[in-house]
């Protein structure tokens, strides 16, 4: 294995879906099973070679940056800057090299999973098409070495998002939130794009090499500290939007009308880690006061999610608040510059909230069926108070969610106690150190809540009695086709995979492949140092270790005494607290929020815009139109109209005339001193000001009637009279002729005389 | 290979001569005979496009011959990389108009397909003149088939809409004839009583003008192009204009007619006028952003998917006036592009309109709703459409909007990044307008029972949308094909530009 053998294995990834989708839209119909085949093998090839790709870069290169660009655009030599071309290409690192895997995995599931789910979908085969561009686009994300194709593959997630939350779009509830996801992602990628436009105005490249060694070499965009803190709390401003951050986190509640098994795809492991994916990407130009904003966002989110969660119905919302919260998490990790431990995060919780979707999937799957033979259209078969007991009749399916279950509250043995035991390490060990102690506070609270809603979901899903005894008869596990990839994310979310000893997460080969690297800001301006951190780090470990435990438990403890053994009544505390109750079913009221300011304000604007449009602008236009008319028939003619246009623009243009009038008449005559002053002016005022009425009285056709026309009658009159009076000299005697000649000679000697 | 310009310029001419033969009953004839001129017109420009020297900045293919000699005016054509791209995307577009109304015009079908063709020519001539006076009589020209493809073949409210076009439009250029004669009066005082209209040699003396005069000029100029572009607040007669057009008209209308406006602020108000372009650039810039705003919140509550599309081009073109303002080499390629991609886009959008329209005969937004399930072949060219006008990646939108918003926000000229930042919210809100029609055009159920058995796409209509979705893709993909062909003429502008920003009053290029 070298290193090309890597590179085109890994172009190959990148193609092998977009092969799927081009094969599936435009054939996917005349294909045997809409090509479902086809699009699922092309997957499992792709995993193949991400895993080929993963062990032998890890085990044969584990410090070597593969990378490969090509010339993309060239704008040749530019005034003042040189040689610009755009370079665009790919990077396998340890962190590329790993994340294709997980996009591999969990893709090449869901399809698999989905063959079943989707059977006998009107759009069968344009799912997978779908899925494929999907899978493509995210790669895109992956394998970058630069901003631009980032961002090129971030807007196309985006749209892949929109096309497979909006594939039931007869559904008008699909149809919104489609387009509530792309819009409110366009928002974030608005202050990424303003970010990348800071970075390559100072640098002049999108690579991520030239950009980091540029700021290594002490080059800062505008010379100044600030741009640089600003330039990354932008670029950031994409993984708010993408990651589902507080503020920007409503698009993904609303995501889960699409299919299930697109919200594990894209909704829970790989399109909203793409935010946490950038952060670890460009960490490195992370100044100290970003990487706080950072770790502030990450963990108001983690709350606000997970507080949401407890009061949700439906078992996808609660699931998609899950995801919101543990993104959060895995950006406060990041945020706190436990950087490892907020990737490890990422990894660990695709398997398990992927395996926890399909789980939900599978449980609505059984379900719809169920009611869909009761002919009840009603029911909805998301609500987990319609369910209950379903552990009897769906074993795997029961069995896996249990482990997924485990895996997110952090019980000890699975991915998920490591992963998040290294984020809370690492919380605390940044509260030690910066005295930001809100940060591990709610990074503890949020660990005991997600334990609590996670098994409050289990025990009224699985637990219990069924509220339909006729319904639940007909309820029967899912095909194998479903089963498989649960048992498959099961099996991922133990320990094992990640590092031999199930209490210390640092012994892991993850630990050791990908330890934070070296900050390239100004040393002034960085975060505390990996030595520094490091040891706060690992004295932090066990005080972490058994305070997440504690809480973990105690969530756990509380789940069951309420919903279990009913020894706490839940109603009535919600009862007891109706107001806090109301505001949490509501989600904070962030949808009224946005609804009324960003929503109805543009409304307001554009209602406002087009009155505008349509009577100052256009109306100027037309008016100018009937004013040109009024001015050639003359008021005269308007006057049968009386439109108030043409009345304001006569006396308009009748006081401004009066005004020259009187202002000329007394800059021609200033010699003319006091009293006649003012009797020339209003002289001239009146007479300009009736000149301008007559005008306008009888318009322009009346001025050529009267004026023009006046004029060439009045000469043909004159020369009329001039020829009535000549005609007197006509004597016939040539004696007055000579007398007029010679008087006509001596005139005009006295004109020219002087030339 | 002198001739070739010619060549290609009036053999839609030679089509409208051989169709005064041609019985005006016979109308497959009449159009396959229209077809064939403008297809052969598109292929001399193809191979134009590829004879062309990308690495020359100056104009190639030159053809001049006196035409008018007491006034030194003569015939001259020739292509620089700037006008050769909007020269195939009129060639491009003009036979895909004609096959897009091939059913749904049947009125003097023979007048139609002659107007067409006229109009080809008009257009043609605009981007090939290299002398000021043939320029203008093209730009004139143009106007004639234009106001009686809106008067005759348009909708209900046509002579109002045509009338306003052809005065609005009349309007500004006979503010630019002032300037013309001037210019050419004004290069005979230091000619030595030599009046003329050359371009090429206008590069040279027009930018010594005295500032004071040069802003006059520059206004002259600058409100005629502003007007055809239109840019914000004279962009009213658009909406009318295409609402009231026949598909074909609209789709030639925002596809080519507008980038004329564009078109004529880079070749002629920016290079003839530096001094004033700088002094006044801030300002125009300023209209651009708010052009690209405004046009897009006017745009989101149009009831009526034409005047949405209407509005969206305004908003468009505020992208290529802001790019070609920016006067740095990615704003100006980027705008450059960004014609041809709104001509490509937004073509196809009308395109689209029209074949709703020929289903239904209605415009209006909620007239529809869940046509995706009858349609899915339309639904999907659609969608790729929409998302081309959306500036996704991976289609030409992108490209043109990201160049653009780059080169405006490095650009010294504009000074402040706030330009860029500004008009990438106009990105923002495309997205709103044109998913949300998107929404309640296709998707959701199929509530009004005419909509329930529209029948998808025709062969023919495939044959219109599919090569312009080709073109979407390939600029969208790799733009260098075509970036290429422009960028030599582009930095040879950019540099000149800059030259005279060095120099106050630049008497320095004079005899140059």
């Amino acid at each position: 294995m070298n290193q090309e053998l890597i590179l085109i294995l890994t172009i190959s990834n990148l193609l092998i879906p977009l092969v799927s989708f081009l094969i599936l839209i435009f054939f996917g119909k005349r294909l045997p099973r809409g090509g479902d085949v086809i699009g699922t093998s092309l997957l499992f090839a792709m995993l193949a070679s991400a895993l080929t790709v993963m062990l032998s870069k890890l085990i044969i290169f584990p410090d070597e940056v593969i990378q490969v660009s090509f010339k993309w655009l060239t704008f040749g030599n530019v005034p003042f800057i040189g040689q610009l071309d755009l370079h665009l290409g790919m990077v396998v690192d340890n962190l590329s090299a790993i994340m294709v895997v997980v996009v591999a995995i969990v893709s090449a599931l869901v399809h698999l999973f989905s063959i079943g789910y989707m059977k006998d979908d009107i759009r069968y085969s344009r799912y997978f098409a779908y899925l494929g561009f999907f899978t493509f686009s995210m790669m895109i994300i992956v394998i970058t070495n630069n901003f631009f194709t980032m961002y090129v593959g971030w807007e196309l997630v985006g749209i892949s998002s929109y096309l497979l939350i909006g594939h039931w779009f007869e559904k008008k509830s699909a149809s919104d939130a489609a387009i509530k996801a792309f819009i409110v992602n366009r928002i974030g990628d608005l202050g990424m794009f303003a970010g990348v436009m800071i970075i390559f105005f100072t640098f002049r490249t999108f690579s991520f090499d030239a950009i980091f060694s540029a700021i290594a070499s002490g080059q800062i965009p505008m010379g100044s500290e600030t741009w640089l803190t600003a330039a990354g709390i932008l670029i950031f401003c994409g993984a708010i939007g993408k990651s589902a951050q507080f503020p920007l986190h409503v698009w993904l509640p609303d995501a889960m009308e699409g299919p299930t098994p697109v919200s594990a795809l894209i909704h829970a492991a790989t399109m909203v880690a793409a935010g946490v994916y950038l952060v670890a990407r460009v960490f490195v130009m992370f100044t100290a006061d970003t990487l706080m904003f950072i770790s502030y966002i990450g963990a108001i989110t983690a709350f606000v999610a997970a507080t949401i969660a407890i009061t949700q119905n439906d078992i996808k919302k609660v699931l998609a608040y899950s995801t919101i919260s543990q993104l959060g998490y895995m950006i406060m990790g990041l945020g706190v510059g436990a950087y490892t431990a907020g990737f490890f995060h990422l990894l660990t919780h695709a398997m398990f909230k992927a395996g926890l979707f399909l789980g939900s999937g599978s449980v609505i799957y059984g379900m719809h069926h169920a009611l869909h033979h009761q002919h009840d259209h009603h029911t909805d078969p998301q609500d987990i108070r319609n369910m209950g007991g379903l552990k009897k009749k769906m074993p795997v399916t029961f069995w896996t969610f249990l482990i997924y279950t485990l895996a997110i509250s952090g019980v000890p043995l699975t991915s998920g106690f490591l992963s998040k035991d290294s984020i809370l390490a690492g919380t605390l060990a940044y509260g030690n150190l910066t005295g930001h102690f809100l940060i591990p506070v709610i990074g503890f609270l949020v660990a005991g809540l997600t334990a609590f809603y996670m098994f409050r979901v289990v025990i009224i899903t699985f637990f219990g009695e069924h509220k339909d005894k006729h319904r639940f008869e007909l309820i029967h596990e899912s095909p194998a086709v479903m089963t498989i990839p649960l048992i498959v994310f099961a099996v991922l979310s133990f320990f094992a995979f990640y590092s031999f000893n199930p209490f210390d997460a640092t012994a892991g080969w993850i630990y050791q492949l990908l330890p934070r690297p070296e900050s390239v800001v100004p040393m002034a301006m960085q975060a505390a140092s990996i030595e520094i951190f490091g040891e706060a780090f690992h004295h932090a470990h066990y005080p972490a270790m058994f305070l997440s435990l504690a809480v973990a438990g105690l969530g756990i403890l509380l789940a069951f005494a309420t919903y279990y053994w009913k020894k706490i009544n839940a109603d009535a505390i919600a009862n007891r607290f109706s107001g806090v109750h109301k505001f949490l079913l509501n989600k904070w009221y962030f949808d009224e929020l946005y609804g009324f300011v960003f929503v109805a304000g543009t409304h307001a604007v554009t209602r406002i815009m087009r009155w505008f449009d349509n009577n100052i602008i256009d109306g100027l236009v037309n008016n100018t139109g009937s004013w040109t008319v009024a001015f050639t028939l003359g008021y005269k003619e308007q006057w049968k109209e009386r439109t108030l246009s043409s009345s304001v623009y006569m006396t308009v243009a009748i006081l401004t005339s009066v005004l020259v009038g009187i202002f000329s008449s007394s800059a021609l005559w200033p010699e003319a001193s006091g009293f006649f002053n003012y009797i020339g002016a209003i002289a001239g005022g009146v007479i300009a000001g009736l000149l301008t009425l007559f005008g306008f009285w009888v318009g322009a056709g009346g001025f050529d009637k009267y004026v023009v026309d006046g004029m060439v009658n009045g000469v043909a009159y004159l020369s009329g009279f001039f020829g009535l009076v000549f005609r007197k000299f006509q004597t016939g005697r040539v004696q007055t002729y000579l007398i007029f000649a010679m008087f006509g000679f001596m005139i005009l000697y006295f004109v020219f005389r002087t030339f | 290979m002198e001739h070739i310009l010619t060549a290609i310029v009036f053999t839609p001419l030679l089509g409208v001569l051989a169709l005064f033969f041609i019985n005006r009953e016979n109308a497959n004839l009449i159009k396959t005979l229209g077809m064939a001129f403008s297809l052969l017109a598109f292929v001399i420009s193809v191979f134009l496009f590829l004879k062309f020297d990308g690495t020359n900045p100056n104009m190639q293919f030159v053809f001049k011959i006196l035409w008018i000699e007491s006034l030194n005016i003569s015939y001259n054509v020739g292509v620089d990389g700037i006008s050769l791209l909007l020269v195939m995307l009129t060639t491009f577009l003009t036979p895909l108009a004609l096959l897009s109304s091939w059913n749904s015009i049947n009125k003097s079908i023979r007048n139609y397909v002659m107007m067409m063709l006229l109009l080809e020519v008009g257009m043609l001539g605009v981007f090939v003149s290299l002398d000021l006076f043939l320029f203008y009589v093209f730009w004139e020209a143009m106007l004639i088939p234009m106001y009686f493809i809106i008067g005759i073949w348009g909708g209900e409210n046509r002579i109002y809409a045509a009338i306003k076009f052809f005065i609005y439009t009349m309007f500004g250029s006979l503010l630019m004839l002032v300037a013309i004669i001037w210019l050419g009066y004004y290069a005979s005082t230091l000619n030595g009583g030599k009046f003329t209209t050359d371009v090429i040699e206008l590069f040279n003396i027009a930018p010594t003008i005295p500032l004071a005069i040069q802003t006059w000029m520059f206004f002259a100029f600058g409100l005629s192009f502003a007007i055809k572009v239109p840019m914000f607040p004279f962009h009213t007669w658009l909406p009318d204009a295409h609402v009231e057009a026949p598909t074909a008209g609209s789709v030639i209308l925002a596809g080519v007619l507008l980038k004329m406006g564009t078109y004529g602020l880079l070749r002629f108000a920016i290079p003839f006028f530096p001094q004033a372009t700088f002094e006044y650039l801030p300002y125009v810039a300023g209209l651009a952003v708010i052009g690209i705003i405004y046009g897009a919140l006017v745009a989101m509550v149009q009831p009526d998917i034409k005047k949405l599309v209407a509005y969206s081009s305004v908003s468009h073109l505020g992208f290529v006036v802001l790019g070609l303002f920016a006067l740095t080499e990615e704003g100006v390629q980027g705008g450059i592009i960004q014609m041809v991609n709104h001509g490509l886009s937004t073509g196809a959008l009308f395109i689209i309109v029209g074949m709703l329209y020929d289903r239904r005969h209605t415009r209006l937004i909620s007239e529809y709703g869940g046509i995706s399930k009858v349609m899915p072949v339309f639904a999907t060219m659609f969608m790729i459409v929409s998302l081309s006008s959306i500036g996704l990646p991976g289609l030409n939108g992108f490209i043109g909007e990201f160049l653009i918003l780059i080169g405006a926000f490095k650009s010294d000229y504009l000074g402040t990044p706030a330009f860029s930042i500004l008009a990438a919210t106009g990105v923002i809100l495309a997205a709103v307008y044109i998913l949300w029609m998107f929404k309640r055009v296709m998707y959701g159920k199929i509530t009004n029972p005419e909509n329930e058995h529209l029948k998808d796409v025709s062969k023919r209509e495939i044959a219109v949308l599919v090569p312009i979705i080709i073109f979407i893709v390939w600029i969208g993909v790799y733009p260098s094909t075509f970036l290429n062909k422009s960028a030599a003429s582009t930095k040879q502008l950019i540099e000149k530009i800059e030259h005279y920003k060095s120099g106050n009053q630049a008497a320095t290029t004079v005899g140059k």
